[in-house]
């Protein structure tokens, strides 16, 4: 029972770690972006190249990768969801003109990818050594991701708690209208966030391609995955998206445990569902919908 | 206002109706044949798009590049049409590989249609392939029904066996390891619960009461499944000596490195699809010995040792163990048809269906429109996954068991 | 009142027109007719619900595979017709059943939920064939031709933009414009708010069911994967919000060009399909921002005003 926990919990730190990032996007940025798996996939397919052409590790990649994809994600909402969010004020449909543009985004970055890496499967292997964790064997590479999770998961619950930024950070996701009243530079935010959100799923991308297969197809299962976790622990709660995260893990290895494997998936949009219908704002989620 | 420009839609629609009808028409009338028109649609993007990338598409690209290499396709009367090729995405959507199909039989009026990845869609485009008369040559679909649509689709051919002839193989080697005092009788198994992992396991259910063996785990993960820890930790606790999984590749590979993290060693491991892709050998390097999976090569077997060579050098990756020759053998076998027949479907058909051919397989000839000279099970011997069942079949290996322990970490 | 009549005449004079079209194009154009079809009926269905109230919907293949399942079941015990009705019957059941669970959800949650819905039932279908009957993939073997299926579906379509008409005209319409703009105003008018949106969930998610049912007999082999491919759901809902949400002809006017698009695109450039695809959703997100049909109206607004100007 006990390693089944253990177990339970290190894969929901990979899901934790991937939803983290489209939390901050959706709940600050205010940007549904449906292209977050294709970056996280490219990501992967980055350390992929880095590991195998120039023999440089995942995690010295890291290194490489983030701020890469943190300039890619500030350039990104620069040029296309900044006129978006402005023409938005006006007309409030900011969610639906993400959604559509993010969708193309999202074709766009899985064509080049498709054309740059081709559609097979890619996998390598790193890291791929039993760690004994109170009785049960965890791969190396899994335990990384969690404890990458829950680092950067403290470490933005800190800062979002306790310094003046933070503080910004939730007045814009509480109420973004009243937030220039107080002087808050919402879009230099935004664009901060979101580009904080892209470096979450690069490090997600980079952690997932040491113990993961992935091809160029992939990317709408974890924005998928993510958006489910998003919305149970609800919107820009890192704290909740790393518990929804945890959560999602421990009840996936329970049920492939003790009931069937073959309804774990069943059981996490169940769960979903459940969550939704009990707290329509998430588990967190103080708002009574948005 | 509104009633002109209705009238014009109408007008425009009549008009690109009959567009239509003429480009049908102009492609017909053409007498003066320069090339030969092959037309396919693939998964290039979307989820099928992994399967096909290995074992599909390399081959229809590498055939063509031969055969036109050599100044085409040859003709009864010895002259030679290059290949025209036409290529279309199907986006791993029934739909479209529907249409797609359509659109190259009546629109692109194509000589021959190659076939889709994945049984569903070679299924799905069947009646298809029937009704306007191309040969179908239904490489990567495993099913047991393939007698059953024959009777149906009197043009269409299937070539990788179904499922029983694989978990029958398997069985017949569980027993004689059994025997052996290899190992105990028990088996674990796993299988993905889609179309392939359901065949085989149904399959499997059948052939190991058959054959006296005792299933203790028996369970079904959905499509996706990236942890499979809990299901190894319960194989292990079954004291089963065999852990079988009919699994895709992302699986097989999870299942790959989980197994060694857990120290999972059961005596006999038998993986599913992607045990015999390339990139899986290329990632685990000597771990993989003594692992088995459905398919395996001959080594001796010259002819599919130079195939593998010229498919490396060409595509610049190797073909997988299991479907990718067949999927040459196939193109061989068309070429060869055509050779004899032209470019006459009928004939064609009849000649696939009841000639002799000249293959990469060796002289390879269809029973009832299946292929049945097929290797059941391979396992990784030394870098090659080679040919183990049927045993009796000439060019067999000897399995080698009980497979070894993960290297210490 | 004439140009009423007259209207009528002219639609019944185009999908007479429409109908008569398949004997002309061959195989491939019944092929292309049949596919846009499907599409405008999907978009104008999930547009008759998501349009007004503007939830945004991902549960749109959930229905169209439970319609398409359905015959793949049936098809061997029940004549066609019947199966046609067990199917809109099981798709209305399921609507009102989700409907009264969710419709209380809002924004963004309720996209989400739905995306999970169409999952869950997916996830079942399969676990329930697995282990309850032992196969995955089903047959269907019905003698219909894709004139037949385009035909239904042809039908199908006039019947969802004749509702869709309907609707507007009646007082309902304009309840649901108040929904629309503001939910607070919509209650105090005394409107059922959750009576109207469920009815509208629940016509929406039987005639998408509908279509998969119609569409499903083309497909010969019918399996989870194939007809709950959430690829559906996000194509409908691009379809309508290209063409305009709000607008009677708006989803066809967007289902029908982006259909021919994909078409064209995947024929002439399978290899960079995705990225040109893309790049022209971007596109269109920053030219016609409001929908194609209210972006021409815009253009027809300005070129007017300018004639008159000069």
């Amino acid at each position: 029972m006990l390693s089944t926990l253990i177990t339970g919990l290190v894969l929901g730190g990979t899901y934790a770690l991937v939803a983290m990032g489209l939390t901050l996007q959706y709940g600050i940025s205010r940007i549904m972006n449906l292209a977050y798996g294709e970056t996280l996939i490219f990501a992967a397919f980055a350390a992929f190249l880095l590991f195998t052409t120039f023999g440089i590790n995942p995690i010295l990649g890291l290194v490489i990768i983030l701020p890469v994809a943190f300039a890619v994600g500030y350039v990104i909402y620069g040029v296309m969801m900044q006129p978006l969010v402005t023409r938005s004020k006006k007309s409030g449909t900011l969610e639906v003109d993400s959604i559509l543009a993010t969708f193309g985004l999202l074709f766009v970055i899985q064509g080049v990818m498709l054309v740059a890496f081709g559609s097979n499967y890619t996998s390598y292997n790193y890291l791929n050594v039993g760690i004994n964790v109170l009785g049960a064997n965890i791969a190396a590479n899994r335990l990384l991701a969690f404890a990458l999770a829950v680092i950067i998961g403290a470490t933005l619950f800190y800062v979002l708690t306790r310094t003046r930024w933070g503080t910004t950070i939730r007045a814009i996701a509480v109420n973004p209208n009243a937030a220039p009243l107080v002087g808050i530079d919402v879009n230099r935010t935004a664009r901060f966030a979101f580009a904080l959100g892209t470096m979450l799923a690069a490090s997600g991308g980079v952690m997932i391609s040491m113990y993961q297969t992935f091809n160029a197809s992939m990317g709408v299962v974890f924005t998928m995955k993510a958006l489910v976790i998003v919305i149970m622990g609800g919107l820009g709660n890192l704290m909740g998206a790393l518990v929804a995260g945890l959560l999602l893990g421990v009840v996936e290895t329970l049920v492939a445990t003790y009931v069937d494997p073959g309804l774990t998936l069943a059981a996490t949009y169940l769960i979903f569902l459940a969550v939704l219908l009990w707290k329509p704002a998430g588990l967190f989620g103080k708002a009574a919908g948005r | 206002m509104t009633v002109f420009s209705r009238r014009s839609v109408l007008r425009a629609i009549g008009l690109a109706a009959t567009l239509l009808a003429g480009v049908g028409t102009a492609a017909v009338s053409a007498q003066d044949r320069t090339s030969v028109k092959i037309g396919y649609a693939i998964s290039k993007t979307g989820a099928n798009a992994g399967g096909a990338g290995i074992t599909t598409l390399p081959n229809y690209q590498l055939w063509v590049h031969e055969v036109n290499e050599a100044g085409g396709l040859e003709m009864p009367d010895g002259s030679r049409l290059p290949i025209e090729v036409l290529e279309y995405d199907d986006r791993s959507s029934s739909e479209e590989v529907v249409r797609a199909v359509e659109r190259l039989a009546t629109q692109d009026q194509v000589d021959f249609i190659l076939v889709p990845w994945g049984t569903g869609f070679n299924l799905a485009v069947a009646p298809l392939f029937d009704r306007f008369g191309y040969p179908q040559l239904a490489v990567s679909a495993v099913t047991d029904k393939a007698p059953e649509f024959v009777q149906r689709w009197k043009k269409s051919f299937w070539l990788l066996g179904g499922g029983h002839d694989y978990t029958e193989a398997l069985s017949k080697i569980l027993l004689d390891q059994q025997a052996a005092g290899t190992i105990n009788g028990d088996v674990a198994v796993i299988s993905v619960a889609d179309g392939f992992g359901i065949d085989l396991i149904t399959a499997a259910r059948q052939s190991f009461a058959d054959a006296g063996l005792n299933m203790v785990y028996d369970v079904t993960y959905p499509v996706g499944t990236t942890d499979f820890t809990p299901m190894l930790n319960e194989a292990a606790a079954s004291g089963a000596d065999t852990f079988v999984a009919f699994s895709y590749p992302p699986d097989t590979f999870a299942l790959t490195q989980q197994a060694q993290v857990a120290a999972f060693n059961p005596k006999v491991l038998y993986l599913g699809v992607g045990t015999g892709f390339p990139v899986y050998q290329a990632n685990n390097g000597d771990k993989i010995e003594g692992i088995m999976s459905l398919g395996g090569i001959d080594v001796n077997n010259e002819a599919v040792m130079d195939y593998r060579a010229r498919h490396e050098e060409f595509i610049g990756q190797a073909p997988d163990w299991w479907g990718s020759v067949i999927t040459y053998a196939s193109l061989q076998m068309l070429e060869e048809a055509i050779k004899r027949h032209g470019l006459d479907r009928e004939a064609v058909s009849a000649e696939l269906s009841t000639g002799t051919f000249d293959t990469v397989l060796g002289e390879t000839k269809l029973e009832d429109n299946q292929l049945r000279q097929l290797w059941f099970g391979g396992q990784w011997q030394n870098g090659n996954f080679v040919a183990v069942a049927p045993s009796d079949r000439e060019g067999a290996s000897a399995p080698i068991l009980p497979k070894a322990p993960w290297p210490a970490q | 009142m004439t140009r009423t009549i007259l209207g009528f005449a002219l639609v019944a004079l185009g999908l007479a027109a429409l109908a008569w079209l398949p004997t002309q194009v061959g195989a491939y154009g019944v092929g292309l007719l049949l596919g846009m079809t499907g599409y405008v009926v999907l978009a104008s269905a999930w547009a008759l619900f998501s349009g007004p109230t503007r939830y945004v919907s991902l549960a749109t293949v959930a229905f169209f595979g439970i319609g398409a399942y359905t015959v793949a079941v049936l098809s061997e015990t029940l004549p066609y017709w019947a199966v046609l009705l067990v199917a809109a019957g099981i798709g209305l059941a399921v609507a009102l059943v989700v409907g009264l669970a969710t419709l209380r959800l809002a924004g963004v949650y309720f996209v989400i939920f739905t995306f999970g819905l169409a999952e869950l039932i997916r996830q079942l279908v399969t676990w329930y064939e697995v282990n309850v009957t032992g196969t995955l993939g089903r047959y269907i073997f019905l003698p219909i031709s894709p004139e037949q299926i385009y035909w239904q579906l042809l039908a199908l379509a006039a019947l969802t933009i004749g509702i869709g008409w309907l609707i507007a005209r009646s007082r309902l319409g304009l309840a649901l414009k108040v929904i629309g703009d503001d939910e607070t105003v919509a209650a105090h008018t005394g409107i059922d708010i959750s009576g109207v949106k469920l009815a509208l969930f629940a016509v929406s998610a039987t005639i998408i069911t509908l279509v998969g049912a119609i569409q499903a007999p083309r497909w010969t082999y019918v399996e989870p994967s194939i007809v709950f491919n959430p690829t559906i759901s996000f194509l409908t809902l691009i379809m309508a919000l290209l063409g305009g949400a709000n607008r009677l002809w708006g989803p066809a006017l967007g289902a029908i060009p982006l259909f021919l698009l994909f078409e064209w695109l995947s024929a002439n450039f399978p290899s960079h399909y995705s990225i040109i695809l893309g790049l022209m959703f971007i596109a269109i997100v920053f030219v016609v921002p409001r929908g194609v049909l209210a972006g021409v109206e815009d253009l027809w607004k300005r070129l007017r005003r300018k004639g008159e100007a000069a």
